[in-house]
């Protein structure tokens, strides 16, 4: 910059100029608590987003609970049990890269992110398989979707009703598909946070990219550990 | 009814005028007399604590004083009489459809007599509209897939503007209509001009035709209940609920009957949607109230639970031109 | 009259420290990316004031005979969206907040102006999808879309607006995020909570909103967009859903969004009264505090648009009583400011004469708010012209004075350049008549039962005479617009040089060049000073501050 002005430093800690204080900020410790303080803020309108979902799915299920019991039990409670216990592992190798990065281990929070993004990746290859079975059996809403001659779990001979069933896989889809969404967001900033990692960017003084990029891959994982037994877990004791 | 929603409104233009020229005059004054002086300067105020309070509380009261007043007519308001005369309105896109219990028909115009309750049931064929009487200072939207309530008793004939108020499409502001309030002699001679029969025997056809007898019977042998006297009474469910048989949950029962089931009667009710219009579910219930003793139903409104004191009680209705 | 006024002294500033397209639209300076936002946004003002007039025309007479039912019905839908989410919305705190939030606490920026860029990209993405899809055909649902009119039953581009307006949602949320991470992290040494400017308190107060209550339209959206395409049934009766789901999830954010509106709008007559009355604001605790109250009260009224949707009895009671209690902490406001003039050493530059008319305007657009949150008058005013007038005298007579005033106020900073004061005081006071006369007879339409949305009153031809009022005012207003924009533009090559301080105010922002260098100080402040220091500004020694009573 060509200006005249002189940035003074502020009194204390005048420390060398480190490459990654952005020009806004006074020292590291500010950039940092701007960082995390951002992204738990960011967590919160995240909240208030699937928040709104969650509304709509808990209104629909308390008037249409036995349909959406027959349709719950229609979707594979083990392929999403399995999805849980890989997201549960995949968050245990984000704090486990975070803290190889505390303690210099280079090594070890390359494989701990790789793992994590593995994790992450085995858990939409089974939410595409899923998916391609709810495609199969017509339980897609649209056009060709259908659900007739349902039991309602607990209620041998009652059916469920189509339309009602219908907007509880409309939830399904839209929830766990917003979900997905977020996951694969999060396989990008893994993959950026991979190569910065790589290229040795990351000290016991500096790794806030993980930091914050941990925070955001919990929150996907919080989201799911509600989803699955909402919408999986419906009567399944009948 | 409408007198007393004009006198709030009166109480609020009073209130809100006085501070309005309140808050002029003293802002007006203050800038006057505080203009810019040579050499005089701002006294700086912190604040006070003491008035902050007094003009918090002040105004709360004032506020909660008008939320009393105002939540009493809209409870009134939301509250039909008993042994209102009842008027099922069917809205569209971009027309009013109007029957009366006893079998009349109108398009865009509803006649009542002067000083009659009457309900209005009303519900929606596609879009949401609303029920719109200034000069009854009646409002109410009609939505589709349910029955929503209103009522209101005329006090003075003539002939009062129907504005649908929710905006429902192109021809919104076409679909206007009249409420024509007649003196009790000319109402039973336009009553008697022509009508096929009362709705409750139009439902008592449809009943049959569709064979809904085959298992509402009058006897215990049905494989559904027995519709007599269940209107506007208590229902236990299968599920251990107990709710009120109401317009809207005659009508669910209809068209989504694996909703609520009657205990000890078996969900094969089969459904009635897309088989039946609005106006012949209307007619269903009317003759289902029918079926009920004392003629016209203690029906309730879907929320209202404590039983409104009789509606003599309510307010006269005055007219505003 | 003028030749071009050089500027004096070629100082370093954010504006002439780099030139070229490129240094533009790749800006992080928050200047910058203000004057952007400034940009965009008069320009949809433009487009939502245009079909404004459109509007008034056509309800000069009772028949619809200047354009045809579908095409008034898209008029005022697309008037309304464009109006609140391309105009208002953004207005104060992408224009003003971005531009002084920084500046007003001792930062050089905002904590995330790359974000901050981010924002204005989102909000062209979504301002462009807008614009096409006006330009397409547009949508005639009403700015409120209620379902299942949007999602089943009209034809017009549904998908298209609301994706425009999802994305711009998130322009919104970010600014909220950054604001609010700025106003707890980069506050420079001194500054206090309790020093801050009432202009940050209010928009840390919007910010929470913006964060908290945006996602909630944008999965409404989502889903209306989905039903529409799909035929979810999410809303439709007929396939089990409630349109009055529809109609809560709306208005959960679509009643705190009006708070967006206000409470920037509310910070900037704070700063404007306290330097034209030339002392602090009178209760600066409660006024900052409210702020926060009506941010958190925002969020529990939404229903009281519903009381005749067919919402029970008790849900209704329930929604009033806490609507006349997110009434109390703007009355407390209004009663503070008016405290503040008394015993102050009033001036009645252009910006004062804004904050006076916002006084006036606000607290009739406040009052008559009370008259709606009153259930049994609701009933009655409910979807008519009262509700109209209602709201406009709060986003004009409140929001857009605001704006206005706090364009005059700080435009010697942001251009370096002062505008003509006499222009300025009679466009404030067309403004102010020409406001009146619009908005004031539709109370009275709305109580004498004219609904909103009607493009036809033939039936009732007596309503002409009011609107014929309202469309005379309309154009005065009108032309009370057009004043600023035309003698802003001019000061920018014509107008006399800015001193940096030439309103003699309190504040940061004030004690630095106008227009400020990039970095906005040339050495960190370090503030030993409480707010609002007009004592030791005018006087040069502190005042012992009295408490009243």
């Amino acid at each position: 910059m060509s200006d005249s002005q002189i940035v003074v430093e502020t009194a204390s800690h005048a420390e060398v100029h480190n490459p990654a204080l952005q020009h806004q900020f006074a020292e590291p410790q500010q950039q940092r608590d701007a960082a995390s303080l951002g992204m738990w803020i960011f967590l919160a309108t995240e909240v208030m987003f699937f928040g709104g979902l969650f509304c709509a799915y808990l209104i629909y299920r308390t008037w249409y609970f036995s349909d959406f019991a027959a349709a719950s039990t229609s979707i594979n409670a083990a392929l999403g049990g399995a999805n849980t216990a890989v997201l549960i592992c995949s968050s245990l190798t984000v704090v486990l890269a975070i803290w190889a990065a505390q303690t210099s281990r280079r090594s070890l929070m390359l494989l701990m992110l790789v793992l994590t993004m593995l994790f992450g990746c085995a858990f939409l290859g089974i939410k595409g398989v899923e998916y391609h079975d709810k495609f199969v059996e017509h339980h897609v809403p649209g056009a060709s979707f259908s659900f007739e001659h349902e039991e309602i779990p607990g209620h041998p001979g009652q059916y469920a009703n189509p339309h009602h069933a219908e907007i509880f896989f409309a939830l399904y889809f839209i929830m766990t598909g917003l979900h997905a969404l977020h996951m694969i967001v999060g396989l990008g900033i893994f993959t950026w946070l991979l190569w910065m990692a790589w290229k040795r960017r990351f000290t016991p003084e500096y790794y806030t990219p993980l930091e914050i990029g941990g925070l955001y891959w919990h929150f996907v994982d919080i989201i799911w550990i509600y989803l699955f037994p909402l919408l999986y877990l419906i009567d399944r004791h009948k | 009814m409408a007198g007393n929603v004009d006198a709030l409104y009166i109480f609020l233009l009073i209130v809100s005028g006085l501070m309005t020229l309140l808050i002029f005059t003293t802002v007006i004054y203050f800038a006057a007399r505080y203009r810019h002086r040579q050499g005089v300067p701002a006294e700086q105020i912190e604040g006070s604590n003491k008035l902050e309070i007094t003009w918090t509380t002040i105004p709360f009261l004032v506020f909660i004083a008008i939320f009393f007043w105002s939540a009493t007519i809209y409870f009134k308001a939301r509250t039909p009489p008993r042994d209102s005369t009842e008027v099922y309105v069917v809205a569209k896109q971009w027309m009013w459809k109007i029957e009366h219990a006893e079998g009349q028909r109108e398009i865009n115009e509803l006649h009542v007599p002067v000083g009659r309750d009457v309900k209005l049931i009303l519900t929606s064929q596609d879009v949401i509209h609303s029920f719109f009487v200034p000069a009854f200072r009646m409002k109410q939207d009609v939505l589709p897939g349910r029955y929503t309530i209103a009522w209101f008793r005329a006090t003075k004939p003539g002939t009062y503007h129907l504005f649908c108020s929710q905006y429902c499409g192109t021809q919104h502001s076409g679909m206007i209509g009249n409420v024509v309030v007649m003196e009790p002699a000319q109402y039973e001679a336009w009553m008697s001009g022509g009508s096929s029969g009362p709705l409750s025997a139009t439902g008592e056809k449809i009943f049959a035709e569709l064979g809904c007898a085959t298992c509402h019977r009058t006897d215990t042998q049905g494989r559904g209940p027995n519709l007599q006297g269940v209107f506007g009474r208590p229902v236990m469910l299968d599920d251990g609920r107990t709710v009120i048989a109401d317009e809207n949950y005659v009508r669910e029962s209809i068209l989504d009957p694996g909703a609520k089931v009657v205990q000890g009667f078996k969900p094969v009710m089969p459904t009635f949607q897309g088989l039946v219009s609005e106006e012949q579910l209307n007619a269903l219930i009317a003759y289902v109230k029918s079926l009920s003793n004392a003629g016209s139903a203690g029906s309730k409104t879907a929320a209202a639970a404590p039983q409104s004191a009789p509606a003599k009680a309510a307010g006269e209705r005055t007219q505003v031109e | 009259m003028a030749t071009a006024i050089a500027q004096p002294v070629e100082r370093t500033n954010y504006l002439n420290n780099e030139y070229g397209v490129k240094s533009w639209l790749l800006t992080t300076d928050h200047k910058r990316i203000a004057l952007l936002y400034l940009i965009s946004i008069t320009f949809f003002f433009f487009i939502g004031g245009f079909f404004a007039l459109l509007i008034r025309l056509e309800l000069l007479t009772p028949a619809g005979d200047l354009v045809q039912a579908d095409t008034y019905n898209k008029l005022f839908t697309m008037h309304g969206m464009v109006m609140i989410f391309f105009f208002l919305i953004p207005s104060i705190p992408a224009v003003l907040g971005n531009f002084l939030v920084p500046m007003m606490i001792g930062a050089k920026d905002l904590a995330f102006p790359r974000i901050n860029l981010l924002s204005w990209y989102l909000y062209i993405i979504g301002a462009a999808i807008m614009l096409h899809c006006i330009l397409t055909g547009g949508v005639d649902t009403g700015w409120t879309f209620y379902t299942p009119f949007s999602t089943e039953y009209t034809n017009t581009k549904i998908i298209e607006a609301g994706l425009g307006i999802f994305i711009a949602g998130f322009s919104s949320i970010l600014t909220g995020l950054n604001f609010v991470v700025t106003i707890h992290r980069m506050r420079c040494p001194g500054m206090t909570w309790s020093r801050l400017p009432l202009f940050i308190w209010a928009h840390y107060a919007t910010s929470i909103i913006q964060i908290l209550g945006t996602p909630v339209i944008a999965i409404t959206l989502l889903l209306v967009v989905a039903e529409r395409a799909l035929h979810l049934g999410i809303f439709d009766p007929k396939l089990g859903g409630d349109p009055l789901l529809f109609q809560h999830l709306f208005w959960f954010y679509s009643h705190p969004a009006v708070y967006i509106m206000i409470l920037p709008s509310m910070g900037v007559v704070s700063e404007i009264i306290a330097c034209f009355a030339r002392k602090r604001i009178f209760g600066y605790s409660f006024v900052a505090f409210s702020s926060i109250a009506i941010a958190v009260f925002g969020f529990l009224v939404w229903a009281h648009h519903m009381f005749v949707a067919g919402i029970s009895v008790y849900a209704a009671l329930v929604f009033s009583l806490l609507s006349y209690a997110v009434a109390v902490p703007s009355a407390v406001k209004v009663f503070n400011w008016t405290a503040t003039l008394y015993k102050g050493s009033i001036h009645y530059d252009a910006p004062m004469l804004y904050a006076f008319g916002f006084l006036g305007l606000f607290t009739i657009g406040g009052l008559t708010g009370l008259f709606l949150a009153s259930l049994g008058v609701d009933i009655h005013v409910h979807d008519t012209y009262f509700v109209v007038a209602h709201f406009h005298y709060i986003m004009v007579g409140g929001a857009l004075m605001g704006y206005l005033g706090g364009m005059h106020f700080w435009w010697p900073k942001i251009s370096g350049r002062l505008y003509p004061e006499g222009w300025a005081r009679l466009a404030a006071l067309i403004v102010f008549i020409g406001f009146n006369l619009t908005f004031f007879p539709q109370f009275i339409l709305g109580y004498l039962g004219m609904p909103r949305r009607f493009y036809d009153y033939s039936h009732m031809p007596e309503f002409q005479i009011l609107n014929v009022f309202s469309t005379a005012g309309a154009t005065i207003l009108g032309v009370g617009y057009l004043l600023p924009m035309i003698y802003f533009l001019w000061s920018m090559r014509y107008g006399k040089p800015a001193p940096d301080n030439p309103w003699n105010a309190a504040g940061l922002e004030w004690k630095t060049a106008s227009p400020p260098p990039t970095f906005n100080f040339d050495e960190e402040p370090v503030v030993t000073w409480e707010a609002y220091n007009y004592d030791e500004i005018d006087t040069g020694h502190k005042q012992e501050v009295e408490v009243v009573g």
